[in-house]
């Protein structure tokens, strides 16, 4: 053949498949989600720790000459409440309970859920047989309606939605784990770990664990948006934190009375809500594609 | 058989890249080759080599959005246009009635949630326009044909209910639905019993017998090619690295890597250990130049790194293989030495 | 073999949840904490209501005695007596059945109206239009609260464009369905994140099987490829997702009943929570519970009756 090497088709082919390759491969793109999720939750919790410079005023105080004010106005930026509380206030202060619901809840049911799951999962048995039978027995409730039973004969607090939400949630971990655990019991490295004579509790925290978390973390991101909105879900319906207490689903309730006329009380916390919602699921689809990459 | 005098199918200089995660792989990489009418062509080689996705190019069911192809493929019935660049719409009218496949595995190659009979009937369907209770007789003809007992009765059967052999009989039996001048058969017998293999070949070549079709038998298997074919390529790397008729290439390989695959058959009555080729195929992400068999060879030499390798006539009619020293293959004793060892 | 080979099976697990959940919510009332009787009473308290109740509740037997005399009750289908409407609980929650029911199955459907073409479309052009919008999508309204959605669409369609009413649930089935048509499309709306995600999963995935190619193979047109042998294998592979995944619209019933004022079972339980109504609490639990294990064997038998292989794989 005359052609030389530069010409040849298979060159120009190479190049085009090259780039395809490259769109394919994309970890920077993953990284980006991760990275923009990261950022949103800083400014999130930024915001709420820094709630008193930024507000500068209480979320209690009552501006009663001003009750209702629309958005943007003087001195009051995201407007008032029918008591004349300052939005914007009440937004920062507000997120502290939802923010601490998400890392606390879903740190306690990650932890239990993780650690029912790995020994169910390793020890089989009737051991597993009992335990997922539980965990099927809570998953034949609708969870909210659990919550809220729960919450019903508890009494209503924010203390008692926690206790609520460690009670119920940590099921889905330890679903999850269990299956992990199953498949991790026959590889390997553990059946090398087990040969070498290692203990149990060892075997599991030292070789099954490290390979298995990431599926549990991941979902514990998606978890976490849950638990903010069922937080604020429950504060909507009156059955979480209870007024004057700010908390985004309280505010929503509240603000619903006056959709009429100010929509802004009740539309302005849902955002709220949606930045750090939105925040969490883009860090778990992040981690999905850091940690398991090849899946999707 | 030689080389057919009319040639149905030319392939030329076929390149299929596949842009993955992990890098551009060179699956099929300068393939060329002639198929004549009622041939049946053997391609040859291990796992990997390029033998699957050159049938998948021909078809033109490569998957779109990774796969990147060039050279020319020519059906000559449809003219001396590249095929390659046929639209969808075009490609369909020449899928079934012309070209037709079967794939490795019948164990997923039929959709598991319809009957046996209805997907037969599309197919039957597909390029005629027949009244359905026709199209069932046709389909139940085409079950008998292939060999399924009581055909009229297992058409209402879902994919489950059928053994491996049986599945691959009903794909036989949709793929020669339209009579196809053309049946690409990609490892149609790796997934079977020994004994099930020996059918579904014989009923292959006994069909391909029967209606002057065409063939190109997809195997990592020799005794299986030799055993059917008229005429062998083998594949390595991607590349053609040894063309030749069947006889020429069992009796007188030229290429260290056909050789390796002849040696590493079960021969018969010589119950000695079976012998596999040193190494494994090489990867074709970042192909360095040069002879891609080298790592594996008893004969590499510095001059096969470095640059390319062409295929070379060695003199036999039709013959060729891509090595330098392919007149030195048949003499080497190389694998009995370093099996010993 | 019969056609529904694993189901006595499954009926058997489903028994075995049914008492389950029985056991969970009798205990849940013995959680109330100090007098139950006091508890129920709250702020209607006299001496003679509470003996009256711990009568009627046996509060006065061991827990095991108890829990047998309720589930004796059960089967009467009695599940107490609620003090706040002076009515057995049953006939309470009977009468806030219809508003739920009707939302669920409006929603459900609304549901699939949307998730179907969109996650069919964006799993067959990944990284197209609709595949991006339909991303935006999902990742927004997988964080956004239900109610506070349903606010928005009140905002926006009630009182600024007032072509659908505050709230109400409307008389005869045009009403309900012009009535309900906000709070449905709410719950859809959530409850179509996780479908169209399943959907699109389970279309590439499909996209690659093998059997693919053999139709295509075939010379047929691509949307009859399309149609007959990608879309129904990707639906029946989310069938099962959405049978898991009612126990969202039902939580997301309870929300939005109470955003939209519908007198269904959500709104009861909120009420019966504040107003401490604890018989009707635990029946509308109960009755909760044992509408997902009804609809979880509905999946089960769907699936068998559309998927040929289900059931079939015991003897491997």
């Amino acid at each position: 053949m005359s052609q030389t090497w530069t010409t040849h088709p298979s060159q120009a082919l190479l190049r085009v498949a090259e780039r395809g390759a490259k769109r394919s491969r994309s970890t920077g793109r993953r990284r980006l989600v991760l990275i923009s999720g990261l950022v949103m939750l800083g400014i999130a919790i930024a915001a709420i720790l820094a709630a008193p410079l930024l507000a500068g005023k209480s979320p209690t105080a009552l501006d009663v000459l001003h009750p209702l004010a629309p958005p943007l106005t003087p001195g009051h930026l995201l407007g008032t409440d029918q008591y004349g509380r300052d939005i914007l206030a009440r937004i920062l202060y507000g997120g502290r309970i939802d923010l601490a619901i998400a890392f606390g809840a879903t740190s306690v049911t990650l932890v239990s859920g993780t650690i029912v799951g790995l020994v169910a999962g390793y020890f089989g048995g009737w051991v597993d047989n009992l335990l997922m039978r539980i965990v099927d027995l809570f998953f034949a409730f609708p969870f909210l309606v659990l919550i809220i039973a729960i919450i019903a004969m508890l009494g209503p607090s924010i203390f008692n939605m926690f206790v609520a939400i460690w009670i119920t949630s940590w099921v889905s971990y330890a679903r999850i784990m269990r299956a992990q655990t199953v498949v991790a019991k026959k590889q390997q490295y553990v059946l090398a770990a087990r040969t070498l004579g290692y203990g149990r509790v060892r075997v599991m925290l030292r070789h099954i664990l490290p390979n298995t978390a990431s599926a549990v973390i991941i979902f514990s991101m998606v978890d976490a948006v849950g638990n903010i909105i069922l937080a604020a879900s429950l504060g909507f319906l009156g059955l979480g934190a209870q007024p004057p207490t700010p908390e985004w689903g309280t505010m929503i309730s509240d603000g619903q009375n006056y959709i009429l006329s100010s929509w802004w009380l009740a539309t302005l916390p849902g955002l709220a809500i949606v930045f750090v919602g939105v925040a969490f699921s883009l860090i778990g689809d992040g981690l999905a594609d850091v940690l398991r990459p090849g899946e999707r | 058989m030689s080389v057919a005098a009319e040639p149905l199918l030319t392939v030329e200089d076929l390149h299929t890249y596949l842009a993955t995660g992990q890098g551009v792989v060179r699956a099929v990489d300068g393939v060329s080759f002639t198929l004549g009418q009622a041939e049946v062509l053997g391609i040859v080689g291990e796992s990997g080599c390029g033998k699957t996705v050159t049938c998948r190019t021909i078809m033109g069911l490569t998957p779109r959005r990774i796969a990147y192809s060039s050279g020319q493929v020519i059906y000559h019935p449809w003219g001396d246009g590249n095929i390659l660049d046929l639209s969808q719409r075009e490609l369909q009218k020449l899928r079934g009635t012309h070209l037709a496949m079967i794939f490795q595995d019948p164990m997923t190659a039929l959709n598991p949630v319809r009957s046996i009979g209805d997907q037969l009937i599309e197919a039957v369907t597909a390029h005629a326009r027949l009244p359905r209770a026709q199209a069932r007789d046709r389909a139940i003809d085409l079950l008998t044909t292939v060999g399924i007992p009581a055909a009229d009765r297992r058409m209402r059967d879902y994919p489950f209910q059928f053994s491996g052999g049986m599945l691959q009989r009903a794909l036989i039996a949709i793929a020669l639905a339209s009579s196809p001048r053309l049946l690409l058969a990609d490892e149609p017998t790796t997934s079977l019993d020994v004994i099930i293999q020996d059918q579904i070949l014989s009923l292959l070549l006994e069909l391909q017998r029967d209606t002057g079709m065409s063939m190109i038998l997809v195997s990592h298997d020799l005794a299986v090619i030799t055993e059917v074919c008229d005429r062998v390529i083998v594949m390595y790397g991607g590349q053609v690295v040894e063309e030749g008729d069947t006889a020429t290439i069992i009796t007188a390989p030229s290429h260290p890597y056909t050789k390796a695959l002849l040696e590493a058959l079960p021969q018969g009555g010589h119950r000695g250990p079976l012998r596999s080729i040193p190494g494994a195929p090489p990867s074709l992400i970042d192909t360095p130049a040069g002879c891609r068999f080298v790592p594996r060879c008893p004969l590499a030499m510095h001059e096969c790194t470095g640059w390319t390798t062409e295929l070379v006539e060695t003199g036999g009619p039709g013959h060729r293989a891509r090595c330098w020293r392919h007149h030195e293959v048949g003499r080497t004793t190389a694998w009995q030495a370093s099996d010993s060892a | 073999m019969s056609r529904f080979g694993t189901l006595p099976r499954r009926l058997g697990h489903l028994v075995l949840i049914a008492f389950g959940i029985t056991l969970v919510t009798f205990f849940l009332l013995r959680l109330i904490p100090g007098d139950p009787a006091l508890a129920i009473l709250g702020t209607s308290y006299t001496h003679q209501r509470a003996v009256a109740i711990d009568l009627a509740l046996g509060l006065n037997k061991p827990i095991w005695t108890q829990y047998v005399l309720f589930m004796g009750r059960l089967f009467r289908g009695d599940l107490g007596y609620s003090f706040f409407y002076s009515e057995p609980a049953t006939t309470v929650i009977g009468q806030h059945l219809a508003p739920t029911v009707f939302l669920v199955i409006y929603a459900a459907v609304l549901a699939a109206a949307i998730s179907l073409p969109l996650g069919f479309v964006s799993g067959l052009r990944r990284g197209g239009v609709v595949d991006q919008s339909a991303r935006v999508f999902f990742t927004v309204s997988f964080a956004m609260p239900a109610f506070w959605l349903g606010i928005i669409l009140l905002i926006v369609f009630s009182v600024h464009l007032q072509v659908f009413p505050i709230s109400g649930f409307g008389a005869g089935f045009a009403g309900h369905l012009y009535y309900l048509f906000l709070p449905a499309l709410t719950i859809a709306v959530g409850f179509s994140t996780v479908l169209i995600r399943s959907l699109r999963a389970a279309t590439i995935a499909t996209l690659q099987a093998e059997f693919v190619d053999t139709a295509r193979m075939k010379g047929i047109s691509r949307a009859k490829v399309l149609r007959r042998h990608v879309f129904r294998n990707a639906v029946l592979a989310v069938v099962a997702v959405f049978g898991v995944n009612l126990a969202y619209l039902i939580s997301g019933t309870v929300l939005v009943e109470n955003v939209f004022s519908l007198p269904g079972l959500g709104s009861l339980l909120v009420n019966s929570v504040s107003n401490r109504d604890y018989p009707v609490v635990q029946g509308v639990t109960l009755l909760f519970a044992l509408l997902i294990v009804a609809i979880n064997l509905l999946t089960d038998v769907t699936q068998s009756a559309l998927d040929p292989r289900v059931g079939q794989e015991i003897g491997e």
